[in-house]
């Protein structure tokens, strides 16, 4: 975990009193609506269909106990009793006062959190791996990088008024759990043959209304070079980055407009006079940044916990909780585990202040003391002994964490959507709410395996759902609010945006729609198939022809099918 | 006479800023006095302006310092405008004419240009603000130094925070 020395604690406690400044203008009139919306936006103000949104970043999804019991105090305290864990690894307070919001930003500085740029036309959080550092195909870590790239786009001067939002994740294992394909900057950490740290860079990726995958610019960027290779690629997007239409201004356009070849070839250019000069890294800062992520004091074990391994025998709900929720550690009798923020009846991804208060003292007694925040919406504890989970079990049970749907379909990924976005086309949470009741059986979801739901209440796809296997996405239909579904979507290094399948259905067709989608999966589904894998070899129009069954606009045809 | 902040401190100076007109004519220069012309019309006329002297050039956002570029050495004023203090390529401007092209005169920011932008803005290299002027420009000045530590290497601290800490 990165801890804050006096110059990044001074960074903080400035822009708290800048942004006090700012609050204290625009009451008293001295900053009009339009001024005081940008600026408030870079701190994470937004304000919400009921009151203003704050957001607030878990930098790449690390937290530790203090913080946790912070974001809980703060949540009874200007709050009405709970937070929301986004899909970027921000954490959103729904309900605060405007003019409280200093006081609150004063109070996360002291447990060296912020709000900074997690909203605006700015570098948003650096987002990683869940697992980083602990997963058991991790390559590199991701996060003394993540870190390295967090100061730097920390009030960068230069891009604190982009053509838009940007966003960079950083992955370091074989499988892409930081989905860097669909982000503005995506860099995959590897080796090289001679076992040297390098960088891939992705750029132009990005889901919103023109749904991207990211093209590889930079096979190959050593180390050293990472910061003045960034600053060439936001330089080009600052200069050159269209402005005059917020729906063409993020990097994926200008990258598309250019051809890859050619933006590549112009950061190239850039980087040329930047190359080596003083934002180069130095092996010393390197190392710093590295010392704060070295493994927690472990105990050497020898795996195959016999308590452990008799705890699956006996109990066949645990043994459904660990081949859900827990994942292999690369450190011998230790795993990672996900508490699920998606039980049924519940907002995905919120939890409450008990919540939040139970969960610091389990990070406290099993995981020594930190937590992570995942893409999908869920907490994870990273280094818990394969002896103490079933103790952690029983625990997170009493707390409503320990659904063992992690990957399944009620493990959806959901954004606020209609209900708290002014944004909104539509409710996403109802809809999550009706198919977790409509799928609430445990043995048969658990038989469907891994599928991947993700609901967005508008175009902006905040719930990420040109990614999900299948993607609902919240439309306006004469000022009622309807949805569309996408089919065969998935994230990581074979990502792919969804087609949409049809027209759109009214929020009380949803279950029944989704009913329809895992009949003709389990229909066809061979063996152990998983969703997206049967998607692959029937296609479309099976689904189709079952969901726009007697509704004749929809039926699939063939030809339409390219 | 309008105030204007040059190097931290409140001055005055009334330099008008000459645009090209609609239909493409270069307006005249007055005789004598500080006055800013657009990037095209030195191009266009640059043998008489650096002789008449006291003549600055002032960046539309997209216009490209390379079009300068060593050049800008050897002026003494040049100024980018900010249509709105959202559109964020006059930072790249200021930079890239110290950073690149050796540029040390007085570096000027005009147009939506108030407290809260003024920090950025010195970190890019500008020295000189025309603050709006329904602002409160004693007020506006401080925003200089919201920040006093800085992780990124920019102009007037080119050493990032890394090799300094
Ligand atoms: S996807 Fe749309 S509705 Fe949902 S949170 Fe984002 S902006 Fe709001």
């Amino acid at each position: 975990m990165y801890i804050y020395d006096e110059y990044d604690q001074k960074i903080v406690d400035q822009r708290v009193a800048q942004y006090r400044d700012q609050t204290r203008r625009y009451l008293a009139g001295e900053l009009t609506d339009d001024e005081f919306r940008p600026l408030r936006l870079q701190n994470g103000l937004y304000i919400q269909r009921h009151a203003p949104m704050l957001r607030v970043a878990i930098p790449y999804g690390n937290l530790t106990s203090r913080q946790v019991r912070k974001l809980a105090e703060l949540a009874a305290k200007y709050d009405k009793g709970y937070v929301h864990f986004t899909t970027r690894q921000n954490v959103q307070y729904n309900w605060p006062a405007l003019e409280n919001v200093p006081e609150m930003l004063a109070e996360l500085a002291s447990v060296q959190m912020h709000a900074i740029q997690t909203s605006g036309n700015c570098i948003r959080n650096t987002t990683s791996d869940q697992f980083a550092g602990v997963a058991y195909d991790e390559i590199v870590d991701p996060r003394p990088w993540c870190e390295i790239i967090r100061q730097w786009s920390t009030f960068h001067p230069e891009f604190a008024h982009l053509p838009r939002k940007f966003k960079i994740a950083v992955n370091g294992a074989k499988e892409d759990r930081a989905a860097i394909m669909v982000h503005d900057i995506g860099i995959t950490v590897k080796l090289n043959a001679a076992g040297q740290v390098g960088f891939e860079i992705y750029v132009g990726g990005g889901l919103g209304r023109t749904p991207m995958i990211g093209d590889l610019i930079k096979p190959w960027l050593e180390p050293e070079h990472l910061l003045t290779y960034l600053d060439a690629v936001l330089r080009v997007y600052n200069r050159y980055g269209r402005r005059d239409n917020k729906y063409k201004a993020r990097i994926k356009i200008l990258v598309k407009a250019m051809t890859p070849e050619a933006f590549a070839a112009k950061v190239e250019q850039e980087w040329a006079h930047l190359k080596s000069g003083p934002q180069t890294l130095t092996d010393e800062e390197i190392a710093r940044n590295h010392r704060f992520f070295t493994a927690p004091a472990y105990e050497t074990l020898q795996g195959d916990d016999p308590s452990f391994l008799a705890a699956i025998e006996a109990s066949p709900a645990f043994s459904r909780w660990v081949d859900r929720n827990v994942f292999a550690h690369k450190v011998p009798g230790y795993a990672a585990v996900t508490l699920s923020l998606k039980k049924h009846g519940v907002p995905p991804g919120d939890a409450t202040v008990e919540q939040l208060e139970a969960v610091a003292e389990l990070a406290d007694r099993f995981s020594f003391g930190e937590l992570r925040v995942s893409h999908g919406q869920n907490l994870i504890l990273a280094d818990v002994k394969e002896s103490e989970l079933f103790a952690l079990w029983e625990e997170a049970k009493r707390i409503g964490f320990a659904t063992p749907n992690i990957g399944l379909l009620t493990d959806l990924i959901c954004c606020p959507g209609g209900d708290f976005c002014s944004l909104a086309n539509a409710k996403s949470i109802p809809v999550a709410k009706a198919i977790q009741e409509r799928f609430d059986e445990l043995d048969y979801l658990f038989d469907l395996g891994e599928i991947d739901v993700n609901i967005s209440g508008c175009i902006n796809a905040c719930g990420h759902h040109h990614i999900g296997n299948i993607g609902i996405l919240g439309v306006d239909k004469n000022n009622a609010e309807f949805y569309q579904i996408t089919l065969g979507g998935r994230q990581g290094a074979d990502a792919q945006i969804g087609k949409v399948i049809g027209p759109s259905f009214a929020q009380e067709e949803m279950a029944d729609v989704m009913s329809k989608i895992i009949q003709v999966f389990v229909e066809n589904r061979e063996a152990d198939e998983r969703f997206i894998d049967t998607f692959d070899r029937i296609g479309a129009d099976p689904f189709k022809n079952k969901v726009y069954e007697g509704k004749p606009a929809g039926k699939a045809k063939k030809e339409v099918e390219a | 006479m309008s105030r204007i902040i040059v190097d931290k401190a409140i001055v005055e100076c009334d330099a008008p800023i000459l645009r090209v007109g609609e239909d493409g004519s270069f307006p005249a220069v007055p005789a004598s006095g500080l006055v800013f012309v657009s990037l095209p019309q030195y191009l266009a006329q640059k043998a008489e302006l650096t002789a008449r002297g006291d003549v600055g050039v002032w960046f539309a956002p997209a216009d490209e310092p390379e079009v300068l570029g060593d050049e800008a050495a050897g002026l003494a004023y040049i100024a980018v405008e900010f249509p709105a203090f959202t559109d964020g390529r006059g930072f790249s401007i200021g930079r890239l004419l110290r950073e690149r092209y050796g540029f040390t005169g007085q570096l000027r920011a005009f147009g939506d240009v108030f407290k809260d932008t003024l920090n950025y803005l010195a970190r890019c290299g500008f020295n000189a603000f025309v603050v709006r002027a329904d602002k409160d420009i004693e007020d506006a000045v401080k925003g200089i130094d919201d920040f006093t530590e800085f992780y990124q290497s920019a102009v007037g601290q080119p050493q990032p925070l890394f090799r300094r800490r």
